[in-house]
């Protein structure tokens, strides 16, 4: 077991230190020039002033030295938490602009991607009992996944937000509000939250539910079920081992899927003008804030990191085989 | 108990028809008798274990009947069935290897099936391990899970569970074709010290190894394409087989002694019949050397000496 973990730390160090390196060059290697998009607001025409200002940018964005001392100062800064100083909000550092976004990604993914997990393996599994639910459910779910997240959202913004009137379409909480722990400011960023939480809830559940009715089908014609069976083992017992052993390749699957879901919620955010991560990347993209949009890459990769580690050390806990041979064993 | 099984009728239901995989299949086995089923493969040996204890979905129960001890089995009936199903009647799969649960533990897989079957567990947990030992595995076995476990000591666990609430008929379906020969001779070995023990009444040993058969059964009924083709005790059966196919069965099995230089194996010419639609009468007729107009219509399965039955015309 120490081993395992001890080797998956290693490879999961490996692919924090790509995925910040790739994160590093994509902006710098980007076309667009930070300082000079500092320059153009100010619209100096003057030479000497603007030769100055250029530089004051380039030193205060850390372009004034060579590639690889941008790079290694950047790993130096990272660890002291400063992730340099945004364009769009300038003078905002980045990662305070992140912080203020991050709550709002966290609220609107978590649940949906938990929440749909839970609820589509259950459904799936639910539908594979009657072949009446299977005719219907089915082809629903496909439909749902089929779906993509901005056209549903698209969708649940027209239905239920404009023509319903039950939620409002945009934003996260309401303009005249401003954000606290108080009754009024939750319940109306509750009625917010809905809709962008839907959209993303449906096309994962259908996804779930799919996956889920097919394992089922599986596990149900393998031999140690027929085996129970045949011992006249009652259809709760089948089932109920059936269902453990149809989760073990959803965790797998939940962990493969967590990157699409972030993906996904980056186009939710947008539909819904939602103030998360996703929402954020598109105005660091349309204001050439490259400073931002490294920030906000970095805290994507360190969910999908964290999220998949505790998928791994999930699985090592409910599934013996992984643990056996761990111990070097069969 | 003796088990009957008289004209037993099991037909596959497929998109393209009916196969009749099992069509009239007969034999009875004798209180506490060992009897072993053989044939090609495709002749109806599994379907018929399968029928005697749980039918799948795509099984239809046409005709025929089996009783147990005089009463009637309701096969057809998969409720009715489950009262008898491994208290009564028990199974050791043709996947053994795969037959537990991988991801419980051995003793807990076991408990939760004996729960649900209505035995306290705690009751049988010494007669478990009692019997476990008998086979050459200790109670730490139930402690693992199977792919601790090599594939002889998986099909000892699933021998002794199979066997623990004293089945009076167990079927073994192809219960030692996926082991090496060492294992093999420990398992029917196994097996016949639980029937001699009193832990099994009768047994169904569904094999294509006719020399497991020779060392392990008191009676052999060979099959051929969902039929019974003959039916003898085991020694009567290898030394005076009536039906031509049996004849030709045992030709093809080579004798200790004999090498590659001095006999050529014969096999049997031909192939079974597909059973979506069989000939009609009898049903090896056109691979057999001894055929004739009479074959035309279905031979009876009937004694021709004492506990000796065959389907031919042939046969006196």
């Amino acid at each position: 077991m120490g081993r395992y973990l001890g080797r998956k730390a290693v490879l999961y160090a490996l692919t924090f230190f790509v995925a910040v390196t790739v994160n590093w060059m994509i902006p710098r290697f980007m076309p667009g020039d930070p300082v000079q998009s500092m320059l153009g607001r100010a619209s100096v025409s003057d030479p000497q002033a603007r030769a100055a200002m250029e530089d004051h940018y380039a030193r205060l964005f850390g372009l004034d030295v060579p590639l690889w001392k941008q790079y290694l100062g950047f790993w130096g800064s990272l660890f002291q938490g400063d992730l340099g100083t945004s364009v769009w909000l300038f003078p905002t550092p980045v990662t305070e602009v992140l912080l203020d976004a991050v709550p709002y990604s966290l609220v609107l993914l978590l649940p949906a991607i938990l929440l749909s997990w839970v609820a589509g393996n259950r459904f799936g599994a639910f539908a594979a009992r009657s072949r009446w639910l299977d005719n219907t459910a089915l082809p629903l779910s496909y439909l749902l996944t089929a779906t993509p997240y901005m056209w549903l959202g698209v969708l649940l913004a027209w239905g239920l937000g404009v023509v319903a009137g039950w939620f409002p379409a945009t934003g996260a909480y309401s303009f005249a509000l401003t954000p606290a722990f108080t009754w009024a400011f939750l319940s109306d960023a509750f009625a917010h939250w809905v809709l962008p939480f839907l959209s993303l809830f449906l096309v994962a559940f259908g996804g779930w539910a799919i996956g889920m009715r097919n394992l089922i089908i599986y596990e149900l014609e393998a031999d140690y079920s027929a085996y129970l069976r045949a011992l006249g083992a009652p259809r709760r017992l089948v089932r109920r081992y059936a269902f453990r052993n149809a989760m073990l390749p959803q965790i797998t699957g939940l962990a493969l899927q967590l990157g699409t879901i972030v993906a996904g919620s980056l186009l939710t955010e947008v539909v819904f003008a939602y103030p998360g991560l996703g929402s954020l990347i598109l105005e660091a993209l349309n204001n050439r804030d490259f400073f931002l949009l490294q920030g906000a890459f970095l805290f994507i990769v360190i969910g999908v990191l964290i999220a998949n580690l505790v998928v791994d050390v999930l699985y090592v806990v409910v599934d013996p085989r992984t643990r056996i041979q761990m111990q070097g064993g069969a | 108990m003796t088990v009957e099984v008289s004209e037993l009728r099991v037909h596959y239901r497929t998109l393209r028809g009916s196969v009749q995989a099992l069509d009239g299949a007969s034999l009875e086995v004798g209180d506490g008798e060992v009897m072993g089923v053989v044939g090609e493969s495709g002749c109806g040996k599994s379907t018929l274990g399968k029928s005697l204890i749980r039918m799948d979905g795509r099984m239809r129960h046409v005709g025929g009947s089996v009783r147990l001890g005089g009463e009637e089995l309701p096969i057809a009936d998969d409720r009715a069935m489950q009262r008898f199903r491994y208290h009564e009647v028990s199974l050791i799969p043709q996947y053994a290897m795969s037959a537990m649960n991988p991801t419980r533990r051995i003793g807990r897989m076991i408990r939760e099936l004996l729960e649900s079957r209505g035995v306290r567990y705690a009751e049988v947990r010494r007669e478990l391990e009692r019997r476990l030992e008998l086979v050459g595995l200790g109670a730490d076995v139930l402690k693992r899970f199977p792919i601790e476990l090599s594939g002889g000591m998986k099909q000892r666990v699933v021998l002794v569970l199979s066997t623990l609430r004293d089945p009076s008929l167990l079927i073994a379906d192809e219960a030692t074709s996926a082991l090496d020969v060492a294992n093999q001779r420990a398992v029917a070995e196994a097996l016949v010290q639980f029937r001699d023990r009193g832990f099994i009444g009768s047994m169904l040993f569904i094999t294509h190894d006719l020399a497991l058969v020779a060392q392990l059964a008191d009676t052999v009924t060979v099959m051929y394409a969902g039929r019974s083709a003959e039916s003898a005790p085991t020694s009567e059966l290898l030394r005076r087989p009536r039906h031509p196919y049996t004849r030709m069965l045992l030709s093809a099995v080579p004798e200790v002694g004999t090498t590659i230089d001095e006999s050529r194996q014969e096999g049997i010419p031909g192939s079974p019949p597909a059973l979506l639609d069989p000939p009609s009468g009898c049903r090896f007729k056109d691979r057999c050397p001894l055929a004739f107009e009479q074959c035309a219509t279905r031979p009876p399965f009937i004694e021709v000496a004492s506990g000796h039955r065959v389907a031919c015309w042939k046969a006196e």
